[in-house]
């Protein structure tokens, strides 16, 4: 059973497998073209997989959105070290939740999808980091894996080619900041999840020092689809340097939240309107987090882009993670700002001064600001301190704190003085629940 | 070495070596960059973000303390956006930071307050709750303030990396991330307080200091620690002559930031209430206090009348006096009372070591030699434990130049973890391990051989032949005990050789025969306390003692005289590397006098003055260095508190070996000899760690 | 101490997964495991699971404290997790994390009197488009209303 219905504006490429009876199981796999994309790698050269991945103008979809045959060819192929590919299943962005279903509906196509990356990198190894919470996907994925052996697309000399790979799974126990490439690394190691001081990037010393690809769920599984359908036909699909589709998670106050795929460069407000059926109770339009809560908010009149990483740069936010957050008329920004920031504070690994510190000094602000015990200088002062953060911190994690922040407090200013003098916040009364 | 990268910050032209970083360069340049969590000697942190610097063509600020130099990089640090990053940084770390500064020990003394003053605002926006968390004791020596904490992670990483022990970690995280002890709520460690004196704030303090004083209310006594043989640097902190605190505050001397346990808090023995401050004199049998001038006349006048009758003298000097008052001693043995019967505790086979390296120079190991040396093997010491400094700067070779080290020891120890081989060896089957790895070895250019008392006479003459066969440059180091346990042999407290290890004309008796002799007239201890583990043969012999406390030998003595401890003098004293340093006199305790003073005035109640000469440190060290072979030392070297290494002698050491003399006490990090029995701390530590071990089993 | 057999395999699988000498890569997955068989992560979980993978104790307590599902104190043979992260929170996760705190009559992170259930507030677990959503143990619940979630919790109650 699926979580939510298919949309026809969908263009099934990484999706289309799900829904079928058992969709998981090898068997479906093979009877719908799997590991032909992989079959096809086999007969190409290293540089041949890693051109046509740069050619599909396939960007990562973790969130970076970092050309992934770049990345693949930045590692050093002669490096006497074995060399590894590591899966991002941390899926920890608010707003995101995609890479679960690839995994649970289509197992086999991330490691079709690793197998290609790894045949691309010469690595015989890979490992499938999976968020803790998400227990049920680990056994799932194990099953495929003993698919995979029995079948030989695992293991030695497969296919009887010369190439020899295999996966293992990977629980991680509960952090976000163990999404971030370096951080996962050392928490892969057994580590405390605490960043990696950066160069060296994971191509050149990621797993144990060695040369590492490490990739999220969507990313490996766009592998298959690029060999299959060709560089071309696959970026054809998207807008310019912004190839192919990718996994949409609508949620919000829309009639149809879901879990959709479409090209890159879709229109925002088609997505709400058309495929998520629309603001529900007809309700007005306020604030859209286009990528997951790192990203910064589009007002309700900023809404007119397309969803793809330049079009969301050139309007000042990002495309992120593709966690689509609609908010309608009776959202309390000043609310959003802070449940957001109670995320990040409580999500900051205290490594560095001002993200330790920038998050939790901002929670507690925000939290008095909202319960109305807020001054108009704190409205300057919750900016100000967000600027502070803003590419000083040790990682990346301090800035997607800061950015919606900074735009929320900027972009809706006269909700942070309707909480002024100790008025209580206006929207309290509007409860958001659905009444069964 | 590779041609310098040249680059600029802030527009001055600067050139450094390929792989400097910036921080440093900058420094080295005359421009601070601030940080925290910089420490040159350890791992990169980049984590407390004082150090963001602007790059050209770096779309992000950069932290100077990673990035290396790169020929024409264009580095700003002097902007304004960087001075508001650093304003900005600070106000954030003292958000949560509960600002006792005028409670703190560490105020004065506080890289945050010096931040904060040079780089902060003026005032501070925070209105929020401070988180809390109550100080914790972590060990007799050990207090943790977590809400003063700033989590540079200096004090995880000097335990982990500089240590060897690892007792400190980080649990939580985010905002109530905490630095944690090993067991639990305490910490189970070498106690040598190295966390103490790297936290930049007063996170970490120390149970000896803790709101005892305002650091700006001490003097500060750069002298040599009394304890091991390795003779470190300790600044001691003084106000109205009590010492107060012990670090290296300036990093300076032979062992920069290094102290152990002993070093910096084993000083408090001075003051213990068993103290001798008045000399004694036994009176139908009871030791009584008695004046100066008794004491001095009563002892004497024995003197004298035994050497008029010629009777037997024994003289025993000491490892922790300083190198005049053991060259006194044996003057005052053998001129004044025409004995060759003087001796000490030995504890180390220096005599043979330097005998086989007759003919050779540069053979000996200099303290410096444990950090550069490609090579270093250790043979029967357990180093961590018995010869603290010198295990440190292993390990900082080892990081920092990925030095070889060898181990051959009896029992598992420390430097097992950082070893490239080790084996577990007795005593008499060492050398042999050693020869068994003549391949491994071959592949080495130069090498540092640092052994124990279990290599002692011929089988040291065995491993400087297996050196010198072996084909590069080979250096050596005969490990002893104490603070002056080298001087005591180079100043010729033995018998049958002079200073500087010339030949006796005659021999004499070593210590044990003296205790052992039945006819002994006189035994004169100076500073050691061998009836410890001996009885004294002759009943009727007259013992005179001087020492700081009644120890066993004390107690049996005629006449004790109240010594000063070397905290409470000046002089030299000479390491196990054979390095000379000055000791500073740093406070004083009322009724006690310097051996040397004490020995001057005996000899000039006895009319012995013109022979002996007068008994003032630097006269005494002038004829030291002219008459003592490999003495005569730079004195500016060593008057500015560095060390000056004596050159070895040359040429054969005509003495019969008594290798079964030899005998280390084999001392840990808590024990001292009679110094330890009488340190509070030491004792503490001892006991707590005894009571973790009942509690074990 | 010793697992049961299963996890005892378990176990053991999991160290071949990593590159000889690597063994360490165990510990995050181990101590998640070792959790869930034992019900906290004990003293003497620290000290097995550190000996299995070849670290010191307070190299586990590190691990153990950074990572936000491990926890040394017991928690309910049902644990009841609801997001109010922003998704969960547009839909009414509060309401639910306050309708469950009055029926459980405790807070985050707390257990009830007879040790069956515990709660805890959590952050997005990877459900937002089919949000309001609870996880009980590692089971989801998607669309959650106050309705389901007082059934829920009445079933909870009963041993299962
Ligand atoms: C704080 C933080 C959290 C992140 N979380 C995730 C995550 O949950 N999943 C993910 O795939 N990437 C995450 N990323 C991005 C990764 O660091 C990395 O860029 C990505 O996995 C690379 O794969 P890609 O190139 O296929 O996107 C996170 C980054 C940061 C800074
Ligand atoms: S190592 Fe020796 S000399 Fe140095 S501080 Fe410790 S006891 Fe003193
Ligand atoms: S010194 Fe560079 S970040 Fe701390």
């Amino acid at each position: 059973m699926l979580y939510n219905e298919p949309h026809p504006l969908e263009v099934k490429i990484l999706t289309k497998r799900f829904g079928l009876p058992n969709s998981a199981s090898i068997d479906t796999f093979l009877a719908t073209e799997g590991y032909k994309g992989f079959e096809k790698a086999l007969t190409m050269t290293p540089d041949a997989i890693i051109n046509e991945v740069k050619a599909s103008g396939l960007r990562g979809r973790g969130g970076a959105g970092f050309s992934t045959g770049m990345k693949w060819s930045f590692l050093p192929r002669n490096s006497p070290k074995p060399k590894y590919i590591m899966v991002n299943a941390d899926e920890s962005e608010p707003g995101t939740c995609k890479d679960r279903l690839l995994i649970e509906y289509d197992p086999h196509s991330l490691i079709e999808g690793m197998l290609i990356a790894a045949l691309a990198a010469g690595s015989n190894l890979g490992y499938i980091y999976i968020r803790g919470e998400y227990r049920y996907l680990i056994d799932i994925m194990d099953r495929a894996i003993v698919e995979a052996r029995e079948r030989g697309f695992l293991g030695n000399n497969i296919k009887g080619s010369e190439f020899s790979f295999d996966c293992h799974t990977h629980s991680g126990a509960g952090a976000y900041e163990c999404g971030e490439e370096s951080a996962l690394l050392e928490s892969f190691e057994g580590k405390r999840g605490i960043p990696r001081i950066r160069p060296p990037f994971p191509a050149v010393a990621g797993a144990y020092q060695c040369p590492t690809v490490l990739n999220n769920v969507e990313t490996f599984c766009s592998a298959p689809p690029i060999l299959l359908m060709g560089a071309q036909a696959y970026a054809g699909l998207g807008t310019p340097k912004n190839g192919g589709t990718r996994l949409f998670c609508l949620s919000g106050h829309i009639n149809k939240p879901g879990v959709y795929e479409l090209p890159m460069g879709f229109p925002l407000m088609r997505m709400i309107e058309e495929v998520g059926g629309g603001m529900r109770g007809g309700k007005k339009l306020k604030a859209v987090i286009p990528g997951g809560s790192s990203c910064p908010v589009l007002k309700a009149d900023e809404c007119d882009v397309l969803m793809d990483f330049d079009s969301l740069a050139a309007a000042q936010s990002m495309l992120g993670s593709g966690g689509v957050v609609v908010m309608d008329e009776d959202t309390c920004m000043v609310k959003a700002a802070l449940r957001i920031m109670r995320f990040y504070a409580h999500e900051s690994c205290g490594w560095c001064i001002p993200c330790r510190e920038g998050t939790t000094w901002l929670k507690k602000l925000l939290t008095r600001f909202h319960e109305g015990m807020g001054q108009r200088s704190d409205i300057i002062l919750i900016g100000d301190l967000a600027k502070n953060m803003l590419g000083r911190t040790f990682c990346p994690l301090g800035d997607a704190a800061a950015l919606p922040t900074i735009s929320i407090v900027e972009k809706f200013t006269e909700e942070f003085e309707a909480h002024l003098e100790g008025r209580p916040c206006p929207y309290e009364h509007a409860s958001q629940l659905v009444r069964a | 070495m590779a041609d310098l990268v040249k680059f600029t910050i802030d527009g001055i032209a600067i050139e450094a070596a390929p792989g400097t970083l910036v921080i440093d360069a900058a420094k080295r340049a005359g421009i601070e960059i601030p940080s925290f969590c910089y420490h040159e000697d350890y791992s990169l942190q980049a984590a407390c973000r004082m150090c963001l610097v602007e790059v050209e063509k770096m779309p992000k600020l950069q932290t100077a303390c990673t990035l290396p130099v790169a020929e024409g990089m264009v580095v700003r640090a002097g902007t304004q956006q960087i001075a508001t990053a650093r304003k900005y940084t600070l106000e954030f770390l003292l958000a949560n930071h509960p600002l006792d500064c005028p409670v703190c020990d560490k105020g004065g003394e506080c890289e945050l307050q010096d931040m904060a003053f040079r780089y902060g605002a003026g005032e501070s926006r925070y209105t929020e709750t401070k988180l809390h968390v109550d100080e914790a004791q972590w060990s007799p020596v050990v207090f943790f303030d977590a809400p003063r904490c700033i989590l540079c992670f200096r004090c995880v990483r000097v335990c982990n990396e500089g240590m060897g022990v690892g007792a400190l970690g980080v649990v939580n995280r985010g905002a109530v991330s905490e630095i944690a002890p090993n067991k639990g709520d305490h910490l189970e460690c070498d106690e040598c307080g190295m966390c103490v004196d790297i936290c930049p704030v007063g996170a970490l303090t120390s149970g000896t200091y803790r709101y005892k004083t305002r650091p700006w209310e001490m003097e500060h006594v750069g002298t040599i620690c009394t304890h091991c043989s390795n003779g470190c640097k300790t600044t001691l902190g003084v106000r109205n002559d009590q010492i107060i605190r012990g670090n290296n505050r300036d990093r300076s001397g032979i062992n920069g930031e290094f102290l152990c346990i002993k070093g910096r808090y084993g000083f408090d023995f001075y003051d213990h209430p068993e103290r001798l401050q008045s000399p004694l004199l036994r009176t139908n049998g009871k030791l009584e206090p008695v004046s100066w001038s008794v004491a001095l006349n009563a002892a004497a006048t024995k003197f004298k009348d035994v050497k008029a009758r010629g009777g037997r003298f024994g003289v025993i000097g000491s490892n922790h006096t300083t190198n005049e008052e053991n060259f006194y001693l044996q003057k005052f043995a053998r001129q004044g009372l025409g004995t060759n019967n003087i001796d000490h505790h030995r504890t180390g086979d220096v005599v043979t070591l330097l005998d086989s390296l007759s003919g050779t120079t540069g053979k000996l190991a200099a303290s410096e030699d444990f950090y550069t040396k490609k090579a270093v093997l250790i043979l029967g010491a357990d180093l961590s434990i018995e010869q603290p400094f010198l295990a440190f700067q292993i390990r900082a070779n080892k990081r920092h130049n990925n030095a070889s080290v060898y181990v051959v020891t009896e029992k598992p120890v420390r430097e097992d973890k950082i070893a490239s081989a080790s084996v577990r060896a007795e005593a008499s089957g060492q050398l042999a391990a050693v020869e068994n790895w003549r391949g491994a070895l071959s592949g080495q250019t130069e090498l540092l051989i640092a052994f124990g008392d279990s290599i002692k006479g011929d089988a040291v003459r065995e491993l400087v032949a297996f050196g010198s066969s072996l084909g590069f440059p080979v250096s050596y180091c005969c490990l002893l005990d104490y603070s002056n346990s080298r001087g005591a042999v180079d100043m010729g407290l033995i018998p049958d050789l002079l200073p500087g290890f010339h030949a006796a004309e005659a021999g004499g008796m070593t210590a044990p025969e003296m205790l052992a002799s039945p006819d002994l007239d006189v035994l004169w201890v100076v500073g050691a306390n061998p009836l410890s583990d001996a009885p004294l043969a002759s009943t009727s012999a007259f013992v005179v003692v001087q020492d700081m406390f009644l120890t066993d030998t004390a107690m049996r003595a005629d006449i004790v005289f109240p010594a000063s401890s070397a905290y409470e003098k000046t002089g030299t004293v000479t390491n196990v590397c054979g390095e000379v340093q000055r000791l500073k006199r740093a406070n004083s305790t009322m009724g006690t006098k310097p051996d040397l003073e004490i020995m001057g005035l005996l000899g000039k109640e006895m009319g012995l003055a013109p022979v002996l000469g007068p008994w003032l440190p630097d006269t005494v060290f002038e004829e030291i260095r002219k008459t003592v072979r490999g003495y005569n030392v730079p004195l500016p070297v060593i008057s500015t508190g560095g060390a000056a290494q004596t050159a070895p002698v040359n040429g054969r050491i005509p003495v019969a070996n008594r290798p079964e003399l030899i005998r280390s006490a084999h001392d840990t990090l808590f024990t001292s000899g009679t110094l330890g029995r009488y340190s509070k701390m030491l004792n503490s530590v001892i006991e707590k760690s005894d009571a973790e071990k009942s509690l074990q089993h | 101490m010793t697992f049961s057999p299963e996890m005892e395999a378990r176990f053991a699988a999991m160290l071949l997964k990593y590159p000889e000498g690597r063994q360490r890569s165990a510990l995050v997955p181990m101590l998640l495991y070792a959790q869930d068989e034992v019900g906290a992560v004990t003293p003497e979980v620290v000290n097995e699971v550190a000996r299995r993978v070849g670290v010191d104790p307070l190299q586990v307590d590190e691990v153990l404290t950074y990572y936000s599902m491990l926890h040394r104190q017991k928690w309910g043979r049902k644990h009841l997790q609801i997001c109010t992260n922003i998704s969960c929170l547009l839909v009414g996760g509060e309401e639910l994390w306050h309708q469950a705190c009055k029926k459980l009559g405790i807070g985050h992170r707390e257990v009830t009197a007879d040790g069956e259930i515990s709660l805890e507030e959590v952050e997005c677990i990877g459900a937002c488009s089919w949000a309001p959503a609870i996880q009980v143990n590692y089971d989801f619940y998607h669309n959650v209303t106050p309705e389901k979630l007082d059934e829920l919790i009445d079933t909870m109650g009963k041993k299962s």
